[in-house]
């Protein structure tokens, strides 16, 4: 019973220390990860002001970021606004509300649903697609070879597609915004007849200033971060093929996180500025 | 384990005054891996200094403190005459466009053409060439590497020995002075692994470089290396020319010529 005992004792402290070390070193990663995040964000902002300007490729980014997002961006607003309106269009129908449904609608998807599916969904797209790229370029050391050619690769790289995800996805979301309501006025005729100038001008009577602006603002923050956390994974891959599909992988699920916590942010100052 | 360095002799004033590349105790360690304990290198000017070693035993480490890519714990790195430790990254820029670096898996940028490779350094280091003159000068220098007719290629349609020759010219397109080679001849067949050779030996007469080769491939090191060095445990163990290193004492150092 003894030796059960202090073999017992033996394995329980073992255990703890195990433990123990595994979260040390767990938030030890964390703090040196969130620090080299912050460094990473701060170069941005050194690099972007200082000459030479990369516009070739920003322009290049800017193409490949947002005209080759548009079929996608095109099928999911279409479809936000018209599955927001069949669902949406019973309740009020029993409150004999159904002439709010145009506001409702356009109200619900430029506040709140096409900024966020739409980020979301670039998110997947965009970030991950930037996280794989650079992902690679590392292992395979094109950077480096970037690098010892004279090319600062981080302005090159990573300045030009932040600067293009903060520009086209505000962009992309104002398309959003647009088709999404062009969706709602589908649903709404599969069982009203309405006519789609009568349709606009509700929507656009029940949007105000304070729908528009703080909605397309955060749209920016989005843009920015959806770049830079693709472009931070990608750029500080480790080496091996394993951590291209680690980097984009991590790249889709912290950009989306990130989405979440700016929505939340920006609903919250918004309620207290405004 | 060597103790002693074998065939080193002592650097003469005039071999260090005529020197492009001085390295003096350099140190790295990876965490815990103390991969470098103090190399010291000097390379000639228009002279191709062979690198053997075994894997892992640092020789990369050494030409990737050579050009920053690697930043050294300890020691001093002169390149022509500059201690790049003290340089910030504009005025190492300088330095690294007067040295060209062709990587073990040749890292050809995969989105761009053959051409858009050559053209990439150039254009951003030439502003002043025209369109047609960036153009001429892409396909001399393909020329000069044989595979011209590449020119429009994607890097994933080319061959192993096609990529280290379009990596080889892209960086001999901003006419380096220094070329540095990792493991120029691995994974290649013996012919393509001659031809890689040749083609590093006809670059130092012609363009009069100065050279660290990086190879495991010991005809490479043979038909190549004007003088050879070996790195063992983070320090160089022996050095001399292929003839003498073959005929080594140190059974260890001559293991690498059977």
């Amino acid at each position: 019973m003894a030796f059960v005992k202090t073999a017992g004792t033996r394995a329980g402290r073992d255990n703890r220390l195990y433990k123990k070390n595994k979260l040390v070193n767990y938030l030890k990663n964390t703090f040196t990860d969130a620090g080299n995040a912050t460094q990473f964000i701060a170069r941005f902002f050194k690099e972007v002001f200082t000459p030479p300007f990369e516009i070739k490729e920003f322009a290049r980014q800017c193409y490949v970021i947002g005209y080759k997002s548009l079929p996608l961006v095109t099928i999911t607003g279409f479809i936000m606004g018209l599955v927001l309106t069949i669902q949406t269009r019973p309740t009020l129908a029993e409150f004999g509300a159904e002439s709010w449904l145009p506001g409702m609608v356009g109200l619900s998807l430029i506040r709140e649903i096409a900024p966020v599916i739409t980020a979301l969904i670039c998110a997947g797209k965009i970030a991950s697609g930037i996280g794989a790229e650079l992902g690679s370029m590392k292992v395979t050391e094109q950077i480096d070879a970037m690098e010892v050619s004279g090319i600062n690769p981080y302005k090159y790289l990573v300045v030009t597609r932040i600067l293009a995800t903060t520009l086209m996805i505000p962009l992309l979301v104002i398309f959003a915004d647009g088709i999404g309501i062009f969706g709602g006025y589908v649903g709404m005729n599969i069982h009203s007849d309405v006519t789609i100038f009568r349709y606009f001008s509700q929507v656009l009577d029940s949007l105000g200033f304070l729908d528009i602006v703080p909605a397309t603002i955060k749209t920016f923050f989005f843009g920015f971060f959806i770049g830079m956390i693709g472009c931070y994974k990608g750029f500080t891959a480790a080496n091996g093929t394993e951590s291209v599909g680690k980097a984009a992988n991590s790249a889709v699920v912290a950009a989306s996180l990130t989405i979440f916590i700016i929505d939340m942010l920006a609903v919250q100052i918004t309620d207290l500025f405004f | 384990m060597i103790d002693e360095k074998i065939n080193i002799p002592e650097q003469d004033t005039a071999m260090s005054a005529n020197a492009v590349i001085r390295i003096k105790g350099l140190y790295k360690s990876f965490g815990m891996n103390h991969v470098l304990k103090g190399v010291d290198l000097t390379v000639k000017k228009g002279e191709n200094l062979v690198v053997l070693g075994k894997s892992g035993s640092g020789k990369s480490v050494v030409i990737k403190c050579l050009v920053g890519l690697v930043q050294a714990d300890k020691g001093e790195i002169k390149v022509f005459d500059t201690d790049i430790s003290t340089l910030d990254n504009a005025a190492l820029n300088v330095i690294r466009v007067r040295i060209g670096f062709l990587f073990q898996n040749s890292a050809l940028y995969d989105s761009m053409t053959v051409r858009q490779n050559l053209e990439f350094p150039l254009k951003r280091h030439s502003k002043k060439l025209s369109a047609k003159e960036v153009d001429d000068e892409v396909i001399a220098t393909l020329e000069n590497v044989g595979l011209a007719e590449a020119i429009d290629k994607m890097p994933s349609e080319l061959s192993g020995g096609m990529r280290k020759r379009i990596g080889l010219a892209r960086t001999l397109i901003l006419k380096p002075e220094i070329m540095l080679y990792d493991e120029p001849t691995t994974g290649l067949d013996t012919i393509t692994s001659r031809e890689i050779s040749e083609l590093i030996l006809s670059i130092q007469k012609k363009n009069k470089t100065s050279s660290i080769i990086i190879t495991h491939d010991m005809a490479c090191a043979k038909l190549t290396g004007d003088r050879l060095v070996i790195l063992k445990e983070g320090v160089i163990v022996a050095e001399g020319s292929y003839e003498a290193l073959e005929k080594s004492e140190d059974e260890w150092v001559r293991s690498f010529f059977i």
